[in-house]
């Protein structure tokens, strides 16, 4: 067992990135996917993994939202993620604790997983009225500002059978939203579309970035995507962060050699 | 022996009364099923081992074991410890049982072919474990469901006869009491089956109509 006397059981307010990841280990039976993870993301950040597949990109996100860690502690907001506290100790959370702990975190999926039996305004009003308790009323304010906000309030009454993929992932988008996370993790939410869709979908996340005070984590494989609206570009490979940096220098000046490989390869199949 | 049209006039209105107690047993034994059969398919997906391993081995017991012993073991030897129950309570609980068992598999499938992507949907806005199941994951496991669960409603409703053994006024049994009392048997038996035929014969047709309507109600077509 290790041990976690080392962890803070809380992050001091001068040292309070809005996400961190400190020594964290991610197996899969004998595989180990997250090989001793640092990182730091500071809140209103936007950061972009990328790196070849297999790498540990999606498991990074997952970390947050649906899976147990073996080592190491994950902090939201200055508070532990993984862990609870119990008589002064960090001690491993409960379902209970995570399901709380997580509600700050939304999440957008490659195949978007709308809810299919619930149009457009239930799927975005589901988590606020079950979740947070929030009235119909408003949640149906929330959601509706919300669709309008991805431009597609007047599809707000359809089931998802009835939309495209790049509606459906808006939706999505709106549905996190709708939980006012303070993180969103996108994990490669254009790469099930249809090439002619992709620039809907990018419109909308370009519009997170710079009016809200949202921080997000977004795993892509669109470079140029990437470079345009990232504050911070992570490569991965083998599990680790390889490199990161600003993505001008990432994509223009990358220091090691998996990364020029990386970037190369990427660039030729273009 | 020839059929005899007067005779077969004479116990119609029987016949349809027991046709009745035919139908309300196999509703009332299909809605216990359909109840208890999601608790055991429930209990199968819990956390804790002892009871997923408990519920399923009750469930393979039922499910290896003929109905009619069911039924005469509720109504026979439940007596014996001091539990006196009517041929219809005893008939509803073993019949009931016995088809919530199938039930079970029917669900398990049925939520079991929800894509993965659903329920990290559901983590993903922190919904909590019954309103998971209850308001996204059953609902979309209905449809896939309907079908097995159409079929098990005609099983259930082709066992009822058996019901007669401990004394339940169903079909076959008014059927059997008739034949006694009158030393004629070609007529109620051929009733029965005719009966039978004619409520089974169109339920394929009708269990596909409502598996669409029930995709289109929930807005997946
Ligand atoms: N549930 C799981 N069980 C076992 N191994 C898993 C599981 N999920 C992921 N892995 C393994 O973990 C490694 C990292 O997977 P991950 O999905 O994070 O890669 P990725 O970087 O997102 O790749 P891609 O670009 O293909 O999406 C892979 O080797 C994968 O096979
Ligand atoms: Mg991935």
């Amino acid at each position: 067992m290790e041990d976690l006397s080392q962890y803070p059981l809380e992050l001091p307010e001068s040292d309070k990135p809005m996400v961190r990841f400190q020594n964290v280990t991610k197996r899969y039976g004998a595989l180990t996917v997250l090989d001793d993870l640092n990182l730091d993301i500071a809140e209103g950040e936007m950061v972009s993994i990328i790196g070849p597949s297999g790498s540990g990109k999606t498991t990074v996100l997952r970390m947050l939202m649906l899976e147990r860690i073996q080592g190491g502690v994950i902090y939201v907001d200055g508070k532990p993620l993984t862990h609870m506290q119990q008589r002064g100790r960090l001690v491993q959370a409960s379902e209970k604790y995570l399901r709380q702990a997580r509600e700050p975190v939304g999440m957008c999926f490659q195949h978007f997983n709308l809810f299919p039996h619930m149009t457009a305004l239930q799927n975005c009003m589901e988590g606020p009225v079950q979740v947070l308790g929030m009235s119909k009323k408003n949640a149906r304010e929330r959601s509706e500002e919300l669709l309008e906000l991805v431009g597609l309030i007047d599809k707000k009454d359809q089931h998802p059978s009835r939309l495209s993929g790049g509606q459906q992932q808006r939706v999505a988008i709106a549905r996190a939203l709708a939980m006012r996370p303070k993180v969103l993790l996108l994990d490669e939410v254009t790469s099930a579309l249809d090439p002619e869709v992709i620039g809907e979908v990018t419109e909308v996340i370009k519009g997170l970035v710079s009016a809200h005070n949202l921080t997000i984590m977004m795993v892509t494989h669109q470079m140029g995507f990437a470079r345009e609206i990232s504050d911070r570009v992570c490569f991965f490979f083998g599990g680790k962060i390889e490199e990161q940096g600003a993505p001008a220098d990432l994509f223009d000046n990358p220091q090691r050699e998996r990364t020029q490989q990386f970037l190369s390869a990427v660039k030729s199949a273009d | 022996m020839e059929w005899n049209w007067e005779f077969t006039w004479e116990i119609m209105p029987r016949m349809l009364v027991a046709t009745g107690n035919t139908l309300i047993a196999a509703g009332l034994g299909y809605s216990i099923a359909i109840v208890l059969g999601l608790f055991l398919a429930l209990a199968q997906r819990t956390p804790i081992s002892l009871l997923t391993l408990i519920v399923r081995e009750f469930v393979e017991f039922i499910r290896s074991t003929p109905l009619v012993l069911q039924i005469f073991f509720v109504y026979y030897v439940g007596p014996q410890y001091g539990i006196d129950l009517s041929p219809w309570v005893a008939g509803m609980i073993a019949i009931g049982l016995h088809y919530s068992a199938y039930l079970s598999e029917v669900y398990r499938g049925g939520i079991e072919s929800v894509p993965v992507g659903q329920w990290e949907a559901c983590r993903s806005l922190s919904l909590s474990t019954s309103d998971t199941y209850f308001r996204i994951i059953i609902p979309q496991a209905l449809p896939p469901s309907v079908a097995g669960m159409g079929n098990y409603l005609v099983g259930i409703f082709k066992d009822t006869p058996m019901l007669s053994v401990i004394g339940v006024a169903e079909l076959m049994h008014a059927a059997n009491a008739i034949g006694g009392q009158h030393y004629r048997y070609l007529e109620p038996y051929t009733i029965v089956g005719v009966i039978f035929l004619l409520i089974s014969l169109p339920s394929a047709g009708v269990i596909r109509v409502f598996e669409t309507w029930v995709r289109r109600k929930l807005g997946m077509i």
